[in-house]
């Protein structure tokens, strides 16, 4: 039974971690929007360009700004540039020309390479007239190739081209430029004065350059939180641990959306493989369907969860023996709490909305500037009880009427598109045009105030009457912060209710992956670490036990790699081979019934193993030595 | 050889032509004024000099007064640019192809030599023999020296070579002396291109395309104005012009809205200054295209948006990363020495008077970075961050994914799996804008401080020591 339902939860997992990929895809195009059109735009005014060039130009002296290019600036994060690319690659094919053409450095060691495979790839295109075979571009413009049509060519990654087969592959294309439109679309990783570094002013001048920026990687980031994480359509679900280890990478290593898309399917994949309950994470009728057919074992596993006992002990005496005895019972509690756990998520997402909105604009950003922080913070523990809620509700306090209106409106905006929570959206709309209503009270409030009687005074009767009106103040407030306090409880009382942290939840875990230390282990790999864990002690690997020793002792049952690589890191800078082989020779003769020829070869053998790993080297510096590469374990 | 001088001659010829303009007529005109000699070299009808030298700085009508010559006097020439010349044979193949047809081109061995060419060249000379001297123009001609080494000798007297009544024409924009091969070769007849001068020629040339509906001083006053602004960064006539075309329409502003007159010659300068000056740190840069910038002339507000767009972000690094590169500066910058003295919490003390060396007093900044092996790198990698950091594998994809962006450079060839070295290739400006948005902690700040103090030799002046110091943590 649970193994079907496994296998069930197996293809729809499969279905939805293609619409995983979607939204990268997604954003990518829309920050390509702006480019296409503006190609468009350019391709409609492409003839009338040239037209008043070459009158402007009466001598034809040569043409400047005719090879178009746009330097799309993308950041750092490699992995994702190659996505982006090919959408852009199709859109344009779709759109503007078919003849869009992707270069890499590594194909462009020279101008000719370069050549040969542009021309290559627009023969492929073209996919007729191929009779004669044009070795230079200058041919090919020859044939019979469709004249209106602009080629566009993408190069993938500027800064590791040469640069100096980028200028002339630029001079070249600007001879033929009449005759053929070029358009050049540089993808920057670093920032646009890289052209600059690359092209010198001559090259330079014979470009018409247009910089487009991609959107930030954070940007990237916060729509894929959007759209997978913070949806409550989505019923797999990250725990805080797990949110933080994936933005870790994220932020600390890598800026790869994608990486961290793929590290959400892992994560997803781990889960559904090491939680059997996981077969109840799935939409709400499918999961209620899959509850009341639970078999025993996954009964008894249901019994187990932390947070199911936490919710056992909550129960009456009678009802608690019930929970432990009637598998019916447990499975009919299961759906209720199940429905709750759905309930939940549906109300917590915009909620947790409304929150940021309203403390987004706070200064100094007390509870996070993204969203993504509110949410981690929300789900690992009561938010109400830490010192950044507390500072927040102060700041929140002692906004102006206009500020909170406007923030209070945008919280109703975002309740109105989710069309749940119908009566806390009442009141807030209650709240907003009661706010509204005291407009014209606080005005004539403000003129009384204003008049005030001034005459001389002394520090220490100025001291008096500040600390009196200080009293008067505390004492006597006006109805707009009467009001305002009247919103900060209620929008307190929505925080308590609804952003209760997940782990409380009962069933928590059939949605929560939380394992974050295994995915650490899987995504941020540390090679070194565990070369050196496997020489050190070989019994982590090999489960042997005859390799089980204490630390500090080197025992000859070890393979002869690990042997040689605990003498060696009792050696200095350069470590003498006779010596070495010494020392591994005492340790061989511990053990008895062994054949001394082939000690030394085992030896011999051991020492290049290490130099393929990379710990030793052979030197020059001494005979019969070889320099030691790595210090100190980690 | 006689030397023919039929200077009046063609210029009656380039006057007659209709379909070439006024404005050209002109140019070629100045271009002869200093430059007559030229002529004598062109004389269709004998034999004439076997190669030609022609060097002037760009955009002074090297090409254009050749070719245009060539055009109206409808002489046969094979105009080839050297960029395009990845190998001779390309070369060979183009001029056979000019002159006698794209099946005689089609003649060339795969891998054709001089001797090929210049076999196949006689075969065909004999069957079609020249009326007129045949002309081989060859631009960028200093590419020419990249090529084989005896192509260039053997160029310059082909028409011994080919018996054959032919010119080699040679456009570069260096000197003859860079050309002339250690073996001694065949002297070209040289010329000359002169730069325009700014006062007479430029203003002349420019003023040329003014616009029907205004005055011609009108124009020429604008240009002047611009050549003010530009003539110190930029000589291109193309480029100049480009510029004038560009930005006239900003000029004439104020006389569209009535607010000047034609003779309100300071106003317009008023106007018109500031955006020249505007004009030349981002379209003259590239930094914007022309459409922008019109678009920008359009729409002042939505310029400085524009502008902040292009301006130089700054480059979106990860954390560590960031870390990494402000590790691989220190690296790059600081004596090995001085490490343990600055990363070691708990170093040795040192006598402040003999702690550096005398070659080390001079600036680091003005010997250049120094190569650093990979361990030093990830030791002061670790001091320099805060936090505990694992050795991941990602770590070190990072210095790998930095040396791709060219931020920091990979030195030497021997040894690169066991001990790679690096260079880092930013600027002190850019590792303080890095370390200003990564680092809260005063310590770094410190380091950088101290680095600094020593690379601009002020260990003795306290003084300026604390303003240093203090500048940074002003930072």
């Amino acid at each position: 039974m649970g193994n079907c339902s496994n296998e069930h939860r197996g293809t729809s997992f499969s279905a939805s971690a293609a619409s995983l990929s979607n939204p990268l895809i997604c954003s990518s195009i829309n920050t390509f929007f702006f480019l296409d059109k503006y190609i468009f735009s350019q391709k409609s005014c492409d003839g009338k360009n040239i037209g008043t060039y070459s009158t402007a130009s009466l001598l034809a002296l040569s043409i400047i700004d005719l090879c178009e290019t746009f330097y799309c600036h993308l950041g750092v994060n490699v992995p994702d540039h190659a996505m982006t690319f090919r959408s852009l690659c199709n859109l344009l094919q779709d759109s503007v020309t078919p003849f869009v053409v992707s270069v890499h450095a590594k194909e462009c060691a020279g101008v000719y390479f370069c050549i040969s495979t542009l021309t290559i790839r627009i023969i492929g295109l073209l996919q007729k007239s191929t009779q004669v075979f044009p070795q230079r571009t200058e041919s090919l413009t020859n044939s019979d190739f469709p004249q209106s049509l602009p080629v566009v060519v993408i190069f993938k990654d500027f800064e590791a081209f040469n640069s100096q087969v980028l200028q002339d592959f630029i001079l070249i294309c600007s001879r033929y430029t009449q005759e053929l439109p070029f358009i050049f679309i540089f993808g920057i990783a670093t920032s646009p004065s890289a052209i600059q570094h690359r092209l010198p002013h001559s090259v330079s001048s014979l470009l018409c350059i247009e910089v487009f920026h991609s959107l930030s990687c954070t940007q990237h980031l916060a729509s894929v939180f959007d759209k997978l994480i913070l949806n409550s359509q989505f019923p797999f679900k990250l725990s805080s641990r797990v949110i933080q280890v994936l933005v870790g990478i994220f932020l600390y290593h890598d800026f790869s959306v994608q990486n961290f898309v793929k590290g959400l399917q892992f994560s997803m994949l781990e889960h559904f493989k090491s939680q059997p309950l996981s077969m109840l994470c799935c939409q709400k009728q499918e999961a209620l369907l899959s509850a009341k057919t639970l078999s025993k074992k996954n009964v008894e596993r249901i019994r187990h969860l932390p947070s199911f006992m936490r919710y056992v002990e909550t129960q009456e005496p009678q009802e608690q023996v019930r929970l432990l005895t009637n598998d019916e019972h447990v499975k009919e509690v299961c759906q209720k709490l199940l429905k709750n756990l759905h309930k939940y998520h549906k109300n917590y997402y915009p909620i947790l909305q409304c929150l940021h909105s309203l403390t987004s604009s706070l200064p100094k950003f007390p509870l996070g500037k993204h969203i993504r922080e509110l949410h981690v913070s929300c789900i690992e523990k009561n938010l109400w009880e830490t010192e950044e809620y507390d500072s927040a509700l102060q700041l929140l306090r002692i906004l102006a009427k206009d500020e909170l209106v406007a923030a209070l409106r945008k919280c109703a905006e975002i309740l109105k598109s989710t069309k749940i929570l119908q009566n806390v959206l009442q009141q807030l709309e209650d709240f907003i045009g009661r706010l509204e209503a005291l407009e014209e009270d606080s005005s004539g409030n403000g003129i009384i105030s204003g008049k005030m009687e001034y005459q001389k005074t002394d520090l220490f009767q100025l001291q008096k009457t500040l600390l009196e009106k200080e009293s008067r103040r505390t004492k006597r407030m006006n109805p707009f912060e009467v009001l305002r306090s009247q919103v900060i409880e209620f929008i307190d009382s929505l925080v308590r209710e609804y952003l209760t942290p997940a782990e409380l939840q009962p069933l928590n875990e059939v949605c929560y992956y939380s394992s974050s230390g295994v995915l650490r282990q899987r995504l941020n790999v540390t090679p070194r670490t565990s070369i050196q864990a496997a020489l050190s002690h070989p019994f982590y690997y090999l489960q042997n036990e005859s390799l089980k020793t204490d630390a500090g002792t080197i025992s000859s049952a070890a393979p002869d790699l690990c042997i040689v690589y605990k003498l060696h890191l009792e050696c200095g800078r350069l470590i003498n081979l006779y010596d070495w082989l010494e020392a591994f020779l005492t340790v061989m003769s511990a053990a008895e019934d062994q054949d001394t020829n082939s000690e030394d070869a085992r030896f011999i053998q051991a020492v290049s193993e290490m130099e393929f790993l990379g710990f030793i080297k052979s030197t020059k510096q001494k005979t019969d030595h070889v320099a030691r590469l790595t210090w100190g374990g980690c | 050889m006689k030397i023919h001088i039929c200077l009046t001659g063609i210029k009656t010829i380039i006057l007659d032509c209709n379909n070439i303009s006024q404005y050209s007529v002109f140019l070629i005109n100045s271009a002869l004024m200093n430059r007559r000699d030229i002529m004598s070299a062109v004389n269709p009808d004998q034999y004439s000099y076997p190669s030609v030298f022609i060097y002037g700085h760009r955009a002074t009508g090297k090409s254009h007064v050749v070719l245009s010559i060539m055009k109206d006097l409808e002489l046969p020439h094979a105009s080839v640019d050297c960029v395009e010349c990845v190998s001779s044979g390309l070369l060979f193949h183009q001029v056979l192809s000019a002159f006698f047809g794209p099946d005689a081109a089609a003649l060339l061995p795969r891998c054709p030599s001089l001797s090929d060419f210049v076999r196949l060249y006689k075969q065909m000379s004999s069957n079609s023999p020249a009326t007129q001297t045949r002309y081989i123009i060859l631009d960028r001609a200093e590419r020419m020296r990249d090529m084989d080494f005896s192509l260039l000798p053997a160029l310059l007297r082909l028409q011994e070579l080919v018996n054959d009544n032919v010119t080699v024409i040679l456009l570069s924009e260096i000197v003859w002396e860079k050309f002339r091969p250690n073996t001694g070769c065949f002297e070209p007849l040289l010329f000359h291109f002169p730069d325009y001068s700014k006062g007479k020629s430029l203003v002349q040339i420019l003023s040329w395309d003014h616009h029907p509906s205004y005055t011609p001083e009108l124009y020429a006053s604008y240009i002047n104005i611009l050549l003010g602004v530009f003539f110190s960064v930029c000589r291109d006539l193309r480029e100049l012009r480009h510029l004038a075309v560009l930005n006239f329409s900003k000029f004439c502003e104020p006389l569209e809205k009535g607010e000047a007159k034609e003779s309100d010659i300071h106003k317009l300068w008023k106007n018109i200054e500031p955006h020249l000056q505007r004009a030349m740190q981002t379209v003259y840069l590239r930094e914007v295209s022309s459409v922008q910038w019109e678009q920008q002339q359009m729409d002042e507000k939505e310029a400085t948006t524009l502008r902040v767009l292009s301006a130089h972000a700054h480059i979106e690094l990860p954390y560590y990363s960031k870390f990494l590169l402000i590790a691989a500066y220190l690296a790059s910058f600081n004596p090995a020495r001085t490490d343990r003295r600055f990363f070691l919490k708990s170093h040795g003390k040192i006598r402040k008077t003999n702690f550096l060396k005398k070659h080390e007093k001079t600036s680091n900044h003005l010997l250049g970075p120094k190569p650093f092996p990979l361990d030093r790198l990830m030791a002061i990698f670790y001091s320099v961050v805060d936090s505990r950091v694992a050795p991941t594998a990602s770590v070190f994809s990072q210095i790998s994914s930095l040396v791709t962006l060219q931020l920091l450079s990979q030195v030497g060839h021997d040894d690169q799996l066991d001990s790679p070295k690096y260079k880092c290739s930013v600027s002190l400006d850019f590792i303080l804008a890095i370390s200003r948005c990564v680092c809260v902690c005063v310590r770094l700040l410190d380091l950088l401080a101290l680095s600094l103090v020593i690379q601009s030799q002020v260990v003795r002046q306290e003084r300026s020591l604390f303003t240093a110091v203090s500048n940074l943590h002003l930072l």
